[in-house]
């Protein structure tokens, strides 16, 4: 292991670790790109990748990102932006969950969608982008309907989870897992114009709050469907407050959800 | 009593953004969800002040009651 801290810090640029030497690092000692990855970050060498990242995140939060694990429950309209966003931040492992496949309805907004991938696998569409994106990055692929049954195994390793569901009722039952597991959830919601973030920490019962009149409804979306654009503003948002979570930096919506109106162009907090 | 109800996103179609108006004491958030036929399954949710009230909540002079639909994609 010696020689290859050796080999990363004679090939560091300043502080900077170009792709090209990671990835010979990676084939010449027969490691993975994460794992060499993980090496350099530990050395204080940051993976030339994520220079733009600075000076909002340093070495030491690439190292927490990297050291992170985020399920992503849903790999849909909010899911694909979510994963793409993360594994381009450095996230180091992914769980995707994602029961269907690729139908031409989705093609309008659903990141990972395209012609060639009608019928094929939402999940593991999202583990093969990722590892064109950043090799770094690790991707569970779960193509498998999220329940109370299966939840607790599929988050019970995850530092955060986000909500990328489009069920109400499934919404529910992984608040109440995430609270029996204590890991922070990420909610996020469309429909139309119209979408919402919130971040409910053990202890808290936001989205029981948010639901609880609804249980088994339909919200805005089921008369207005989901444009190109709200998913990925939405899922933004998501990912900011993963990032904050992670590195334990800024101010999360902890018993606060943003309303976000892309119609008239308002976001407003709702305090919870 | 005076209170302002604010409507957001869909629920503005049709009725209005904004409005102020007489309230007799003792109203509730549910009766004003009655009055604007606003069905509970489709109430994302009810702030009073921005802080989030149940229906049963009782409105006080001054108030202003902000309703939002549910949003529930992904």
């Amino acid at each position: 292991m010696e020689e290859v801290r050796n080999f990363l810090r004679k090939h560091a640029e300043g502080d900077l670790l170009p792709w090209k030497h990671q990835a010979f690092a990676s084939t010449h000692f027969g490691l993975s790109i994460g794992q060499v990855e993980r090496i350099a970050l530990e050395l204080g060498l940051l993976p030339s990748r994520y220079q733009r990242n600075r000076n909002m995140l340093n070495v030491t939060h690439q190292l927490r990102l990297f050291r992170g694990h985020v399920a992503v429950i849903g790999c849909g309209g909010l899911g694909g932006y979510v994963i793409e966003q993360l594994a381009r931040l450095g996230v180091g492992r992914i769980t995707a969950v994602d029961p269907d496949v690729f139908e031409e309805h989705n093609l309008n907004r659903q990141l990972y969608s395209s012609p060639s991938l009608l019928g094929q696998p939402k999940a593991e569409a999202a583990r093969k982008r990722v590892a064109e994106i950043n090799p770094a990055v690790t991707v569970y692929a779960h193509k498998c309907a999220y329940s109370k049954t299966n939840g607790g195994d599929i988050i019970q390793d995850a530092d955060v989870v986000v909500d990328a569901l489009d069920n109400i009722k499934i919404r529910l039952d992984l608040a109440e897992t995430c609270a029996e597991l204590d890991v922070p959830l990420v909610h996020g919601a469309i429909g139309g114009w119209y979408g919402q973030v919130c971040t409910q920490y053990p202890g808290e019962d936001t989205l029981r709050k948010i639901y609880n009149r609804a249980l088994g409804a339909k919200g805005v979306e089921s008369g207005l469907g989901n444009p190109s654009f709200t998913p990925a503003v939405i899922a933004s948002l998501e990912v900011a407050e993963v990032c904050k979570i992670l590195v334990n930096l800024g101010r999360p919506l902890s018993r606060r959800k943003l309303h976000v109106n892309l119609f008239d162009m308002e976001i407003i907090e709702l305090q919870y | 009593m005076k209170v302002t109800v604010k409507l957001f996103a869909t629920f503005r179609i049709g009725r209005f953004g904004e409005m102020t108006k007489e309230y007799d004491a003792g109203t509730t958030v549910g009766d004003v969800l009655n009055e604007l036929s606003l069905p509970l399954d489709e109430i994302g949710a009810t702030l009073i002040n921005h802080r989030h009230v149940e229906e049963d909540h009782q409105l006080q002079d001054g108030d202003t009651l902000s309703i939002f639909p549910l949003v529930g994609g992904g």
